[in-house]
């Protein structure tokens, strides 16, 4: 199976458990199973191969000059993890059908355990660094809705949001580590960065790639300082505990340390860094998990110091270290899976996790018992367990390294752990199973049914077989261990086997066992004594700094936003301004390289209308209805300088919009009050003066130096020019433009267009169904209205022209391709036609005689463009491509018929039916405000002779 | 020429920013239109000023305009018209529901986020 199907199977599979769920539990719970199986024999299909030594590949190029391309591989390392995600996976999806009640959401927790998966696999099979990167945000932000799955328990949002704010730090900083890493390199391939160990580490850029790197692992990996969200994720559901902490989530950072081993590792500054971390966290996670009485919490330290410890051996540096931390991976994710299920089962049966009130179940649930106790125990370093194999080659790992120049002090720390390790392994046996048989358990105890405890009793195999039968699990870790080191290190000559000899490693388990039964005894002084001492509390301090952060930004928050729209717009302006007066005083912008042209009388007598209609808009722009006709003046004069200089098309548009803008605005008037009262101090209004006078400089700057200068690089116009005709079949350049060259650009404009009248109908439907239509219907009107609302010279006048705007819009389309004009103003022409029915005669009288609804030209029109689009398709060429003929009937002229004409009939209808559906919107706001109607348009209505507000009180 | 359009793009911008400063929804309207102008022509006038060089292919003509900046503008017109309309239905709606037509909202304003909402007028009626 591809490796893009195996990573894509998961996240297509994470839809399937939300659509099953109304097929009920079983079928929900099938498809996610089946997913995950699928994808795991696709990956074990691979398994000769990756076993023989081989590394398959599977690479797409997507962006090469960025370095991103989407390359996939597969080695024994990321066949380990790939197997492990899978693998655990499938049992905790069978664990959670059980485990789950009938309360929770099941489809969603499959949704969100499939998309963690996926996120994982992609981590591990990634050859592209940033699409590592992705995937690795991926697992923070899918585990963070695992980890706040139970939405109702603070402790589930406490948790999950503190896993997210640390994982995801240490995912910007690994971020800023890769980038750094694919600087040295020069390539972000993984498989060309693990080549070049030399040139990474002699680079000036290694020490801040490494810690930033290192920052991502330790956040991802729970290790100290950053354990403290490990614990606080256990208020997730079990199953998710056992998936994350033991085989997934927390094993990623681990896995990018060993992935970046080869070119990493070996330094002075990795073993201090690396093994440090490891053995702090080893020793510290070890220490409070004995203190730990809710099970899963223990487990949960027990984590931490497990990881302390694979990190300790990763960061050792030599090949026997890296050996062992394969192994260990391997051996913790069986038996701590199977440690959190066990967990699980005591909470689902006894409803407690917490050992204070626990004790005696060994009788009353057998089976896991002998499950956890057997996981446990290989978990304390028991000979016989895999555990025990994996503990000893670390005991061997530490004697032989050396830290801060002491020989021993590795190994003493290590045998500390291990103790402790060992202590909290006993105590989660013996207290939980063994001792009296209690009266008071919460609920009765029993074995649970056999879904809940196969998972579990299924991981306990390996655990037993390769306790015992190391040999059958080391030719696997041997190719896994060849991986990781690369060509960086020799293979280890040792062997995995359960009996060494009187070696100091075998006296140090024994110390450590013996210490840990001992720790166990003593337990209840060493408790309370444990209690007395102070103790940092990580929750609160992690509290107290995000508080911190909150506080820092509501102070600059809410000192720019203070609520007043009016301040933002005026800080925007000028940010806006001071970055532009930035770039320009800093660029390079040589002299004037054109000649200006002469200023005629016509375009001067044009340009003073526009300055004197925009200078009385600002000084009587309280007086609403005047600033409507001075906006006249100044679109008229805006469209007769478009057609001044050479831009016929965008005249004609100009014009066009300018009448159904003021139409629009003139309905809307109605609604609103009449004038702008007089609010703004004079301080404020010299301010506003300022901002916007250095805005309008700034941009009469700007576009003056543009318009002095050529362009800096060949225009594309040329090429337009060149191709137009004989490539598009029009002469009118800007309509091919439109329709042909960059009709794509279009097509996504007619659907904005489409979306903008959609939304206004949305919002006027949303009023009339609220409270505002009361007030509508109660609204009195200002001045005495004028008697015939619909004089008669009007309406004869708009019936009689309606057909004669009808085909100066037909034909505006028709030549829009040879000559100005085209779908767009032709939309706007006949969409003026019909407003001016609606105006002239009355809204009800306009819309009994509208057929079509405008929703329905809009889409028309859409589908309309999208389908002359596809036709392209047929014609075996890209979407929108454009073919034309010349055609002639006599005894017609010979004419041109081009596709682009059905597309261009689409650009027309999405006008129509968008700007008509705008303005029809306002048209039922009016009738809702009782505007009265009648069916003879002409009828006159004395009763309309008296301001409505005084009839009415 | 090339003054008179450049002017002409700073006045209209001056005047779109002053009026987008006022306190009441309306002049805010009329600004962004006003601003918009500004925009259209400032885009068109990038591809550089000409008089009778309309770019509609005609035999024996030589110099044409830019088309492209054109054909920019022209789209970008008609989704002002847009943009508009959906900001004008805004207006209304909010002076309709609320009573007033400010802009900024009193209550923000006056430092009492957690605070009750305070009574808007109800209308003219």
């Amino acid at each position: 199976m591809s490796l893009f199907l195996i990573i894509a199977l998961p996240f297509l599979g994470a839809l399937l458990p939300g659509l099953m769920y109304q097929a009920g539990r079983q079928s929900c719970f099938l498809v996610t199973f089946l997913v995950t199986a699928c994808a795991a024999i696709g990956l074990a299909t691979h398994a000769p191969a990756v076993l023989a030594g081989e590394v398959v590949t599977a690479s797409l190029t997507w962006l090469p000059q960025l370095g991103l391309n989407v390359n996939l591989f597969l080695d024994p390392l990321g066949f380990m993890f790939a197997g492990l995600i899978l693998g655990i996976g499938m049992l905790i999806i069978l664990y959670a059908r059980f485990y789950l009640s009938r309360d929770d959401n099941m489809g969603a927790f499959f949704t969100y355990l499939l998309l963690f998966q996926g996120a994982m696999v992609g981590i591990v099979l990634s050859d592209n660094i940033l699409m590592l990167l992705i995937f690795w945000e991926l697992t923070s932000l899918s585990s963070f809705l695992l980890i706040g799955f139970w939405k109702h328990l603070p402790e589930g949002r406490q948790g999950a949001r503190m896993a997210l704010t640390v994982t995801g730090m240490g995912g910007l900083a690994m971020i800023g580590g890769m980038l750094l890493l694919g600087q040295i390199v020069g390539s972000y391939d993984l498989t060309v960065i693990l080549e070049n160990r030399d040139l990474i580490q002699a680079s000036p850029l290694y020490i801040p790639a490494l810690i930033l790197i290192l920052l991502g692992c330790f956040t991802k990996s729970a290790q100290f300082p950053f354990h403290f969200w490990l614990p606080h994720a256990m208020a997730a559901p079990t199953p998710v505990s056992a998936y994350l902490h033991s085989a997934t989530m927390v094993k990623a950072g681990l896995f990018l340390m060993a992935r970046m081993w080869p070119v990493l590792s070996g330094t002075e500054i990795w073993i201090v860094l690396v093994c440090s971390a490891g053995l702090i966290t080893m020793v510290l996670g070890a220490l409070i998990a004995i203190f730990k009485n809710d099970l899963k919490a223990l487990l949960a330290f027990s984590t931490v110091s497990h990881l302390g410890l694979i990190t300790f051996l990763l960061g050792t540096g030599t090949s026997f270290g890296a050996m062992a931390a394969v192994f260990h991976i391997l051996n913790h994710a069986s038996f701590k899976a199977a440690l959190f299920m066990s967990a699980g089962i005591v909470d689902h049966a006894v409803h407690t996790r917490d050992m204070t009130r626990l004790g005696g179940l060994r009788r009353l649930m057998p089976i896991t018992f002998a499950i956890a106790t057997l996981a446990a125990l290989s978990m304390a370093g028991i000979p016989l367990l895999n555990g025990f194999l994996s503990k000893e080659m670390m005991l061997e790992e530490a004697l032989r390294t050396t830290l801060f120049g002491s020989p021993y002090l590795v190994a003493a720390v290590a045998t500390l752990g291990a103790l402790f390790s060992a202590a909290y392994s006993f105590r989660f046996i013996a207290h939980t199973f063994f001792g009296k048989v209690r009266n008071d358990y919460p609920a009765k105890p029993h074995d649970p049914e056999f879904g809940l405890w196969i998972s579990p009793a299924l991981l306990i195999i390996p655990v037993i077989v390769i306790g015992v039968a190391p040999f059958l699990a080391e030719p696997f870790v041997r190719t896994v261990t060849q991986a990781v080191i690369g060509s960086a290190a020799e293979m280890p000559s040792e062997h995995i086997k359960l009996w060494h000899g009187f070696v100091p490693a075998l006296g140090m388990s024994a110390i450590a066992v013996v210490g840990g039964l001992i720790l166990l005894a003593a337990w209840n002084p060493l408790a309370r004594l444990w209690a007395a001492t102070p103790r940092p509390e990580a929750k609160d301090i992690f509290d107290r700094i995000i508080a911190g952060a909150v506080g820092l930004a509501s102070l600059v928050s809410e000192r720019l936003h203070n609520g007043s729209f009016t301040r933002y717009a005026a800080i925007f302006v000028t940010a806006v301004v001071a970055i532009g007066a930035h770039a320009w005083f800093t660029g390079t912008d040589g002299a004037p390289t054109r000649e200006m042209l002469p200023i005629t009388p016509v375009g001067f007598a044009g340009w003073l209308m526009l300055m004197i209609a925009t200078g009385f808009l600002v000084t009587v722009h309280r007086n609403r209805l005047a600033v409507l006709i001075l906006m006249g003046i100044i679109g008229l004069m805006v469209s007769v300088g478009f057609n001044y200089f050479s831009a016929p098309d965008l005249a004609l548009t100009q014009i066009s919009v300018e009448v159904v803008t003021i139409v629009l605005l003139l309905l809307a008037l109605n609604f609103m009050p009449n004038s702008t009262p007089k609010e703004s101090t004079v301080l404020h209004r010299s301010r506003d003066i300022v901002v916007s006078v250095v805005a309008g400089l700034a941009a009469a700057g700007l576009i003056y130096s543009i318009l002095m200068s050529n362009f800096p690089i060949a225009s594309i116009a040329d090429y337009h020019l060149a191709n137009s005709y004989k490539g598009g079949g029009g002469t009118n350049v800007v309509n091919v433009i439109l329709v042909d060259f960059r009709g794509f650009d279009t097509f996504g404009e007619i659907i904005v267009l489409g979306i903008a009248a959609l939304v206004i109908y949305a919002l006027t439907e949303a009023l009339l169904s609220g409270p505002v239509r009361a007030r509508l219907l109660n609204r009195g009107y200002e001045e005495k209205r004028a008697g015939d609302a619909h004089p008669m010279m009007m309406v004869v006048l708009t019936r009689v022209l309606m057909p004669v705007v009808l085909l100066v819009g037909v034909y505006i389309f028709l030549r829009g391709h040879n000559e100005p004009g085209g779908g767009f103003v032709a939309g706007l022409i006949v969409a003026i036609a019909v407003v001016m029915q609606y105006m002239a005669s009355g809204f009800a009288w306009a819309d009994n005689r509208q057929r079509y609804p405008y929703h329905g030209i809009i889409g028309a029109g859409v589908l309309c463009a999208g389908v002359t689009g596809i036709g392209a398709w047929f014609a075996g060429a890209p979407f929108l491509s454009s073919a034309f003929g010349y055609f002639r009937i006599p005894p017609m002229e010979k004419f041109e018929l081009a596709t682009a004409m059905g597309f261009d009939l689409g650009v027309f209808l999405a006008v129509v039916g968008a700007v008509m559906l705008s303005l029809e919107s306002f048209s039922r706001l009016g009738r809702r405000a009782g505007i009265e109607e009648s069916e003879h348009a002409m009828d006159i209505d004395p009763s309309r002779d008296e301001p409505k507000t005084e009839t009415e009180t | 020429m090339e003054l008179l359009v450049a002017s002409a793009i700073g006045v209209l911008t001056a005047a779109g920013v002053y009026l987008i400063l006022r306190l009441r929804t309306f002049p805010v309207i009329i600004g962004t239109s006003l601003v918009s102008y500004a925009v259209n022509v400032f885009l068109f006038a990038s591809g550089r000023l000409a008089l009778n060089a309309p770019p509609i292919l005609r035999d024996g003509v030589e110099v044409y305009t830019d088309p492209l900046p054109q054909a920019l503008v022209l789209t970008a017109i008609v989704i002002s018209f847009g943009m508009t309309a959906v900001v004008v239905m805004i207006a209304v709606g909010s002076y309709l529901s609320a009573g007033d037509d400010l802009v900024n909202d009193p209550d923000t304003l006056a430092g009492t986020k957690n605070a009750e909402p305070s009574q808007r007028g109800g209308g003219k009626a």
